[in-house]
């Protein structure tokens, strides 16, 4: 169920991507400026590479809604392989997007979902983060194209309150700081919407 | 605070304490074992050379020592349970049958 | 002071206020975070509390039990497996009367093996003699955990606390929550000083004697006395609560039961979905309302009775199923309640989301149209159903 003015987003990704710490540092950003949020994994045995998905709410009020989302209003799909096993885009609202971490184009990636008549987005998250961060950690640049994307948050604010989050997250690696602070930036510059 | 010597099994419920705890160490002098007993050590103090051995080896310490010396046993506690005259190397303790001091 | 945490980091944030004097720490899933965040705490200086690593959740709880006798606060988190390894000692904590607090992220007990959340870990140890209180969500979680001590430690109740949260839904969930100030905490939940304690010089204290049969019906008259006492003691710490919090607390919450005709009964992180539910009925006139229960162990059957005295239908939500095959702990507990009353709604229990199979608000809402057909029709249908599961009536 949603109220009018709630953003649902369901995210997808294999263990071991960094899906659901994006999620949760959606969930505290998005509670930084001053929004109720949700952040949550669904939870199996953790095991790398296997499928798993992870929510957020954000809205204007308090949600007390505590099942998972069936119905997201953004879906987020962290490694492109997961379209072939995966109902990515099962209950997503028409006027919702997903957004796919892929080198394709969005109609590349269309015709990989099929009954899906609504946006499709793609951002090359891999080669931004191994062209800025040297290795593959898809998870902060698929952040950046869903803020971009759904408009959930002023994308100035997001940048600023992040930098302040990635600060106290790693406040014993503070070079990652800047670099996963460039791979956002990047992304939010290439996420195409097609 | 709940002493001990005021409980016993006649006390009602609010008057004990909670979870059965106990406030002061030693309470298990205040029991008298020596209702227990069937047979009875008799302490012949003219054959004791207080060589201490009996002492040790008593279960229920009811045989009080003071200035190196073994006294009478404490009948209070003694359940008579014969291991003192057991391993006494001297004809200074016997075992007589019935449970009062004769 | 507003932030976002999940609610195992409320709860650790918690235990780092009140900096308690001993941890027993062994890790379990889904409370794992736990003991981990406040080992941080630990090497960071941050509190001065002995963290003792065990090999077992029997150690953990036996670390807690001593701790305790000697006069420490004493703290240990714990789940499912977890806590049934604790089984013997939750009932030597309670009737030692040492007032441990426990913070238990609730999750299925085997078996088959499953991590997510149901009840049936802590249902099984309610008859422990253990105050249980149970949250809804992170905020609950963390004030729940910080209510306990005022309750347990108070001289004529000194029972041991287990407060309780959704595994995984709650323990994993990052939501808004407001934290008060470590120094509002401190003053709040005060010093622990007990009257007696094992060292004690004036006069040491045995705990845990041998009872015999002459002395053990007292001693469980006194306990159940304790446990009858604390619901009074219950509301006085949340009123005083309130005052630190702004935020209400009671033995349960009623969730627009003012006119309520039909209504549920049940716990967790579940009422936060059926209120919505509950809203969406009310918006279409159906006088839908909600009983959240928040202390299971003392239990309020008479204040639980007179709030349902007026409504038509209820259906109690276990999730727990309990294998009575009557019904699940909940309904039994609720059912009991109802019996004195003159006139009584018809009473449903419904087993749900075990082994953290998911409840939506439309889940709920089916809830609600079986219980309008019930006061409708005045046929209850089977009294003890279950919710969620695949059959092969719901798939034809």
């Amino acid at each position: 169920m949603v109220t009018n003015n709630m953003v649902e987003i369901r995210w997808h990704g294999r263990g071991g991507q960094g899906a659901k710490m994006a999620c949760m540092l959606l969930a505290d950003v998005a509670g930084l400026e001053g929004k109720f949020v949700q952040g949550f994994p669904e939870y199996g045995p953790e095991r790398m590479g296997a499928p798993i998905t992870a929510y957020n709410r954000i809205s204007e009020q308090r949600c007390t809604i505590h099942s998972n989302i069936y119905y997201p209003d953004y879906v987020v799909v962290v490694d492109e392989t997961l379209l072939d096993s995966v109902d990515v885009t099962g209950g997503l609202k028409e006027g919702g997007a997903i957004i796919i971490n892929t080198p394709g184009s969005p109609q590349e990636m269309r015709i990989r979902l099929p009954g899906w008549t609504g946006k499709v987005c793609t951002i090359d998250a891999r080669r931004i983060s191994e062209d800025i961060l040297g290795s593959n950690f898809p998870n902060i640049p698929m952040l950046g194209a869903v803020v971009q994307v759904s408009g959930v948050l002023d994308t100035e604010r997001f940048l600023a309150d992040i930098e302040e989050s990635f600060k106290s997250k790693f406040v014993s690696k503070p070079q990652l700081i800047e670099g996963n602070m460039a791979t956002l930036k990047k992304s939010l510059a290439e996420v195409q919407v097609g | 605070m709940i002493y001990a010597k005021d409980i016993n099994e006649h006390t009602p419920w609010q008057d004990l304490t909670p979870g059965g705890e106990i406030y002061e160490p030693g309470t298990a002098r205040l029991f008298n074992t020596g209702s227990w007993r069937t047979n009875t050590p008799i302490f012949h103090e003219e054959a004791c050379k207080h060589c201490m051995l009996c002492v040790p080896f008593c279960p229920d310490c009811a045989i009080p020592v003071k200035d190196g010396k073994r006294l009478d046993f404490d009948y209070m506690h003694c359940k008579g349970c014969g291991i003192c005259e057991d391993v006494c190397p001297f004809p200074a303790i016997t075992m007589v049958s019935g449970g009062a001091i004769k | 002071m507003s932030h976002r945490l999940s609610g195992n980091e409320a709860v650790a944030y918690a235990m780092k206020q009140i900096n308690p004097d001993v941890i027993g720490a062994f890790p379990i899933t889904p409370s794992t975070e736990i003991p981990e965040y406040f080992a941080q705490y630990v090497a960071n200086g941050e509190v001065n509390t002995e963290y003792v690593a065990v090999e077992s959740e029997h150690s953990s709880m036996s670390v807690c039990i001593a701790a305790q006798a000697a006069g420490a606060r004493s703290v240990c988190a714990t789940s499912s497996c977890g806590l049934a390894l604790m089984y013997e000692l939750l009932y030597v904590a309670a009737s030692c009367r040492l007032p441990i607090t426990l913070a238990c992220v609730n999750r299925a007990l085997s078996g088959p093996i499953n991590i997510n959340h149901d009840y049936s870990d802590s249902m099984g140890g309610r008859d422990a003699g253990w105050i249980q209180i149970y949250a809804e969500n992170n905020q609950e979680a963390y004030d729940n955990f910080i209510m306990a001590m005022p309750i347990g430690e108070t001289p004529s109740i000194r029972l041991p606390v287990m407060t309780c949260m959704d595994g995984f839904v709650t323990s994993h969930a990052v939501e808004n929550i407001e934290l008060l100030e470590t120094d509002v905490v401190r003053r709040f939940i005060g010093e622990y000083n007990p009257e007696h304690y094992l060292l004690k010089k004036e006069n040491p204290l045995a705990v845990g004697p041998y009872d015999v049969s002459p002395y053990y019906m007292e001693h469980k008259v006194l306990q159940a006395e304790a446990m009858k006492a604390a619901k009074a003691r219950i509301l006085e710490v949340a009123a005083e609560f309130e005052k630190i919090s702004g935020r209400c607390y009671g033995l349960f919450e009623e969730y627009r039961m003012e006119d309520a005709q039909l209504a549920l009964v049940l716990m967790g992180s579940t009422a936060g979905t059926a209120k919505a539910a509950v809203d969406k009925l009310r918006e279409n006139g159906v006088k839908a309302g909600l009983v959240k229960m928040r202390v299971f162990r003392p239990f309020p059957g008479e204040e639980l009775a007179r709030v349902l005295a007026g409504t038509r239908a209820v259906a109690v939500m276990d999730k727990s199923e309990g294998f009575s095959a009557n019904g699940g702990p909940l309904f039994a507990e609720t059912r009991s309640a109802l019996y004195d009353l003159k006139e009584r709604p018809y009473l449903i229990d419904i087993v749900y989301g075990l082994g953290g199979r998911d409840v939506k608000v439309e889940d709920i809402e089916k809830v609600f149209s079986r219980l309008a057909n019930i006061a409708l029709t005045g046929e209850i249908g089977p009294l003890y159903t279950h919710m969620g599961q695949r059959s092969k009536e719901e798939m034809a």
